[in-house]
C-alpha cells in the first residue's frame, strides 16, 4: 500500500481492497518502523484512527472526495486544532493549538487523514533540518546526510515511505530544497494561492505553504484541495483555482524553457549539471524549445533574502514572549528577565541569529541601507523574471547545488548553509511558483533535483512540465533502500 | 523675559466600529476580562490580521470633516516593541502613509477664532490593559481592548497656552461626536490626549526642545498638565538649566509631570511595512459616498441657528456644543409654537440644570423634546405662566405624567378671566387700606406686596400681567 500513488489509493479504497483504517494502520506501523529517521514531532495515533473511521464511514455513505481517506503528514509549522504545534522550537514545545490553520482544515474537510506532525528546522528557519529542538532528521537515502530543511521531516517521512503525502511550507527554498535532496516532487506554489492562516509565520512575504509528494499528479491532487482564497488571510488571491489534476496530462510540445545562463555557470556540482541537462533534452525530446534567458540581479537574492527574511522574522517572532502561551522561564527578577530568559532558553543559535540580524536591519540609521535597498532588490529581481517571461513559458535550472550534505558538516558555516538556496530564493521573493523534481541520482546514489520555475498564479505549467517528464523518467519512483 | 509656549497634541480617538480594526471580536466596554480576546486579539502562532473597512470609511469621515488630504493609498506599518499587554511584539499603526493628510480645525479662543493645522490622522489598534492590583505582585493582562481601532489625530505645534490646547480638545471632542464616528467617551478611555510642550522667547522662530506628556485624559487634566509643565520649563531654563527631550507623565493626583524615559531610553520603534497587509486604498466612489453622508458640522449648524431661529450668538454657540443638545433643541423648536428664542432659554437654563443636577448626559434626559414643546405650549397659550411653568418641568422630570395631566390634576392652569382677577385684586385692596395709602404717598415699593397678595388668594395661578394691569388701574 505504501508505495501506491494517491490515485491508486483511491481506487483501492474504493475497491474496498483495504479501509482507510487499514490504510492508516499500515502508515502508522511504518512510521514506528522509520522512527530512527526522527521524521515526526508527533504521531496522533489515536486521532488518525478516528479520522480513518469517518472516512471509512464516508466512503460507505457514498459520500468521499478524491483525497478521503488518505493519510497525510503535516509540516508542524500548521496549527492543528487540540493537536500540540511546536514549530520545532522549545518556546512552543507545550502550545496545543486551539484552531486548525485553514491548510489543514481544508484538508480534514475533504477527508484527509492527518498522521501526525513532523519535524522541521526551528520556525523554517534552515536548509538541514539540523535546528530543530526536537533532534535532526535522518535522510533516507543516506542516514548519515540531512533531507535538507527546512521541510525536512516532512520530506524524510515521504521518501521512506511513512506517509504518502505531506504539506510543507517555503520560504526560500524549504519545499523545494528538502525535495531534491529526498528524491520527491515538491511544490511552492504562487504567493497567495495557499492560505497563510494558521501556518505559523516565518517571513510573511515569502512564506507560502505547498505539498511534498512522490509525483507531480499527486501534488496536484492536494494542491488542488489546500489551494484558494482565504478571508482569513489578506495576501491570499481571490483568485479562481485551475483544476490541476486536469491540467497535467497535456503535451509540452511547443512549450518554451528558459534556461539562465546565471544558473547554469554558477558552481553547481557537475553531477547536478549533468542531470539538469539531461533532463533539458528529454523536454526537447518531447518537443518542447529552449533558449537562453537572463536573470542579472540573481546574484543579488541570497543578500537581499538574508536581509528580509530576518526583518520580518524579527518582528513575527515577537509574539513568542512567556506572557501568554509556550514556554516560559522558571525564575525572573523582572519583567525584562522574564523576556530575555524565556527567549533565550526558547529559541535554538539559528532562530537567535535570524531575530539580531532582523533587529539589526530595521534599526533606526540601518533601515535605509538594508531593508529599503533590500526591497528595490526585490523588486529588480522580480522584474527580471517578468522580461525572462516574455521568451518563455518556464525556466529551468538545478534545485540545489549538491546533493544531500553529511549531517554536521555546514553546522558551523552559515553563510555555506545559506547558500544551499541559491537557486530557490529568487521565486521566493518574486512570488512565483516552483516545483523541484527527481532527475538523476549522483556518483553516491543521492538524489538530485530539477528546478522548474513558472509564471505567476501558471503552477498547472510546472505541474504539467514534471508530470510529462516523470511519463519519461522513473527517478521519482526510486525508493530509498530499507524502505521499499 | 516674556517666554511663548508651544503646544501640539496627539489626540487618541476610539472609532465606533462592531469589531476590532483586524480582528472579530467585539469592542463593547466593561466586558469581563479577556471574554473578547478572539484568536488574533490573542496574537496566537500563525493568526492573520484582516482589516475592518468600518474602521477606513469613519477614519475618511473624520479627514472630510476637517477638509483633509484623503490618500487614496495608505500603508500599515508595524511598530515594534514589548509589553505585556501588546500580545504581538508590535503594534499595527500606519506611519509613512497616513489615511488622513494634511487638514485644519478651526477654534475659538478668548482673542478670536485661529486655525489650528492638522499633520495628519493615522488609524491603529490600541493595545490591551496591564491591571496591577488584585494580583497579589503579579500583573494581569486583559486584552479585551486589544485591536481596538483608533484614530491618532496628530497637531502642527500651533496652540500657544492650556487654553488654547483646551478649546482645541473640545473642539475636536465635539467634531467627532457630531460625525459619530467615536462614542468620545473619556472615562472610557475613548478619547485620550498626549501633548507636546515647549517654550521659546517670545518672538523667536525656531522652536524650543520639547517633552512628550502622557496620558491626560480629561479637558480639566490638560489644562493643568500643559500650565504645569511650561512654568516647569521656563522655571529650569531662567534657572540656568535646559529642557530635555523625554517623555513625562502627568501625575492627576500630584498635579505634576515627571520623567517616564529620555531621549537615549527612547525605544526605536523599527518601523516597517506590515507584510500581512495590502495598502488600503481607497477608491473615489467610496470617498463620495462618505461624504454624502457627512452631517452638518458645528459650525455650519452654528451660523444656521443664528440666522433660522435668531438666537444670540452665544447661545447659538452653546446649544450647538455638542450634536445631541442641538438636536434636541431642533426637536423642541419643530414641536412648539413658543419662540425659538425662549427655547434656547429653556435647553440652557432648566433643562441643563437638571441635567447638570443628575449627572446626566442629553441622551438620558428624562423630559424628553415632545415634553418640553408641549410645556412651552401652554406658557405660549397663557394656560400656565412662566414661573408656574419651572414647577411643572420639575413634576414632569420626576414624573411619567404629561404636562396637560399634571396642570390638570395639581389645578395649576392660570386664572385669566378679567372679572375674577379683579374681584381679588378690589378684596385685597380693600383688606389693605394702609398699604393702599403708603402707596399713594409714593412708596412704589409697596406694589409688590399687592401682587403677593393677589397671587397668594389665587394660589400663583393669577396671570402676572393682568395683575399687574388691574393694580395699576385699581391703585391710579
Amino acid at each position: 500500500m505504501h508505495d501506491q500513488s494517491l490515485g491508486e489509493l483511491r481506487a483501492g479504497l474504493d475497491r474496498k481492497d483495504y479501509s482507510s483504517v487499514e490504510l492508516t494502520r499500515h502508515f502508522l506501523g511504518r512510521i514506528h518502523h522509520g522512527q530512527r529517521l526522527n521524521a515526526f514531532i508527533s504521531v496522533t495515533e489515536d486521532l488518525a484512527l478516528e479520522q480513518a473511521r469517518q472516512a471509512d464511514a464516508r466512503i460507505a455513505g457514498n459520500d468521499s472526495e478524491f483525497l478521503t481517506g488518505i493519510p497525510i503528514a503535516h509540516k508542524d509549522l500548521f496549527c492543528t486544532l487540540g493537536v500540540r504545534t511546536t514549530c520545532g522550537s522549545r518556546i512552543l514545545d507545550n502550545f496545543i493549538s486551539p484552531y486548525d490553520a485553514t491548510v489543514v482544515r481544508k484538508l480534514k474537510s475533504g477527508g484527509m487523514v492527518m498522521l501526525g506532525k513532523t519535524n522541521m528546522d526551528e520556525f523554517a528557519m534552515g536548509s538541514s533540518n539540523e535546528n530543530s529542538y526536537y533532534g535532526h532528521v535522518k535522510n533516507p537515502w543516506d542516514e548519515k546526510r540531512v533531507p535538507g530543511g527546512s521541510s525536512g521531516g516532512s520530506a524524510a517521512a515521504v521518501s521512506a515511505r511513512l506517509a504518502p503525502v505531506a504539506t510543507a511550507t517555503d520560504t526560500g527554498g524549504s519545499i523545494r530544497q528538502p525535495a531534491a535532496l529526498c528524491g520527491l516532487t515538491g511544490i511552492k506554489p504562487s504567493y497567495g494561492r495557499v492560505s497563510r492562516y494558521g501556518m505559523v509565520a516565518f517571513a510573511s512575504s515569502l512564506d507560502q505553504g505547498g505539498v511534498l509528494a512522490r509525483s507531480a499528479a499527486d501534488a496536484a491532487l492536494v494542491l488542488q484541495a489546500m489551494s484558494g482564497f482565504d478571508r482569513r488571510d489578506s495576501t491570499s488571491l481571490d483568485r479562481a483555482v485551475p483544476d490541476y489534476p486536469g491540467c497535467i496530462e497535456a503535451s509540452i510540445r511547443g512549450k518554451v524553457i528558459g534556461l539562465p545562463k546565471e544558473f547554469f555557470g554558477q558552481g553547481a556540482d557537475p553531477a547536478v549539471m549533468e542531470a539538469v541537462e539531461q533532463a533539458v533534452r528529454i523536454f526537447e525530446s518531447m518537443g518542447a524549445k529552449t533558449t537562453g534567458v537572463e536573470l542579472p540581479n540573481s546574484e543579488a537574492g541570497i543578500p537581499c533574502y538574508y536581509v528580509l527574511a530576518p526583518a520580518e522574522a524579527s518582528s513575527n517572532l515577537a509574539r513568542f514572549d512567556g506572557v501568554r502561551y509556550g514556554h516560559r522561564t522558571e525564575q525572573y527578577e523582572d519583567l525584562m528577565d522574564m523576556y530575555e530568559r524565556t527567549r533565550a532558553e526558547g529559541f535554538g543559535e539559528e532562530v537567535k541569529r535570524r531575530i539580531m540580524i532582523g533587529t539589526y536591519v530595521l534599526s533606526s540609521g540601518y533601515y535605509d541601507a538594508y531593508y529599503v535597498k533590500a526591497q528595490k532588490l526585490r523588486r529588480m529581481i522580480a522584474d527580471d523574471f517578468q522580461r525572462a517571461f516574455e521568451k518563455c513559458d518556464f525556466i529551468a535550472g538545478p534545485t540545489t547545488p549538491g546533493t544531500a550534505f553529511v549531517i554536521g558538516e555546514k553546522s558551523d558555516d552559515p553563510v555555506s548553509m545559506y547558500l544551499n538556496d541559491i537557486f530557490t530564493n529568487s521565486a521566493n521573493l518574486a512570488g512565483l511558483p516552483a516545483i523541484s523534481v527527481p532527475a538523476g541520482l549522483d556518483h553516491g546514489g543521492l538524489p538530485i533535483g530539477l528546478h522548474l520555475i513558472g509564471r505567476y498564479l501558471d503552477e498547472a505549467t510546472i505541474l504539467n512540465a514534471a508530470h510529462q517528464f516523470q511519463q519519461r523518467t522513473d527517478w521519482h519512483r526510486k525508493t530509498p533502500e530499507g524502505f521499499e | 523675559m516674556e517666554w511663548e509656549a508651544v503646544v501640539g497634541l496627539e489626540v487618541h480617538v476610539q472609532l465606533r466600529t462592531k469589531s476590532k480594526i483586524f480582528g472579530g471580536a467585539s469592542t463593547a466596554y466593561g466586558a469581563e476580562p479577556n471574554t473578547q480576546a478572539c484568536d488574533v486579539s490573542v496574537a496566537l502562532p500563525g493568526v492573520l490580521p484582516v482589516m475592518n473597512r468600518e474602521a477606513a470609511r469613519l477614519a475618511v469621515k473624520f479627514g472630510l470633516g476637517i477638509g483633509a488630504l484623503i490618500n487614496r493609498r495608505s500603508i500599515f506599518a508595524r511598530k515594534n516593541y514589548f509589553y505585556p499587554d501588546l500580545p504581538k511584539g508590535y503594534q499595527i499603526s500606519q506611519y509613512e502613509a497616513p489615511i488622513v493628510g494634511r487638514g485644519t480645525l478651526q477654534i475659538e479662543t478668548q482673542t478670536g477664532t485661529r486655525n489650528i493645522g492638522i499633520t495628519r490622522a493615522h488609524l491603529e489598534e490600541d493595545a490591551g490593559k496591564s491591571l496591577h492590583e488584585d494580583f497579589h505582585g503579579m500583573t494581569g493582562i486583559d486584552l479585551n481592548r486589544a485591536g481596538t481601532a483608533l484614530l491618532e489625530i496628530v497637531s502642527e505645534p500651533d496652540l500657544r497656552s492650556s487654553a488654547e490646547a483646551v478649546a482645541y480638545l473640545k473642539t475636536l471632542h465635539a467634531l467627532v461626536r457630531y460625525l459619530d464616528i467615536s462614542d468620545g467617551n473619556m472615562q472610557e478611555g475613548s478619547f485620550r490626549c498626549d501633548a507636546n510642550v515647549s517654550v521659546r522667547p517670545k518672538g523667536q522662530d525656531a522652536l524650543g526642545t520639547r517633552a512628550e506628556i502622557k496620558n491626560i485624559n480629561s479637558f480639566r487634566f490638560v489644562e493643568k498638565a500643559v500650565d504645569f509643565e511650561i512654568e516647569r520649563q521656563i522655571d529650569r531654563i531662567e534657572n540656568g538649566g535646559k529642557v530635555v527631550q523625554e517623555t513625562r507623565l502627568y501625575d492627576p493626583d500630584r498635579d505634576e509631570t515627571r520623567s517616564m524615559r529620555s531621549k537615549e531610553e527612547a525605544h526605536d520603534y523599527r518601523y516597517f511595512p506590515d507584510p500581512d497587509l495590502p495598502a488600503l486604498v481607497l477608491d473615489e466612489s467610496f470617498i463620495e459616498k462618505v461624504r454624502s453622508e457627512l452631517p452638518e458640522l458645528p459650525r455650519a449648524r452654528k451660523a444656521r441657528f443664528e440666522s433660522e431661529y435668531g438666537l444670540s450668538r452665544s447661545d447659538a454657540a452653546q446649544l450647538t456644543r455638542d450634536r445631541q443638545t442641538a438636536d434636541y433643541f431642533e426637536r423642541v423648536c419643530s414641536k412648539t409654537s413658543a419662540n425659538p428664542k425662549v427655547a434656547a432659554n429653556w435647553v440652557l437654563g432648566e433643562l441643563a440644570s437638571a441635567l447638570n443636577h443628575h449627572n446626566l448626559e442629553i441622551a438620558d434626559t428624562r423630559v424628553d423634546s415632545t415634553g418640553l414643546a408641549k410645556l412651552l405650549d401652554r406658557v405660549a397659550d397663557h394656560t400656565i405662566s412662566g414661573k408656574t411653568a419651572k414647577d411643572v418641568f420639575l413634576l414632569l422630570w420626576n414624573s411619567d405624567q404629561s404636562v396637560d395631566r399634571i396642570i390638570e390634576d395639581r389645578g395649576l392652569k392660570q386664572i385669566t378671566d378679567n372679572a375674577e382677577i379683579e374681584a381679588v385684586v378690589a378684596g385685597v385692596l380693600c383688606d389693605h387700606q394702609a398699604q393702599v395709602r403708603q402707596y399713594r404717598e409714593g412708596n412704589q415699593r409697596v406694589f409688590g406686596f399687592f401682587v403677593g397678595q393677589v397671587m397668594k388668594r389665587t394660589r400663583g395661578k393669577a396671570n402676572p400681567k393682568q395683575v399687574n394691569e388691574l393694580l395699576h388701574e385699581k391703585l391710579k
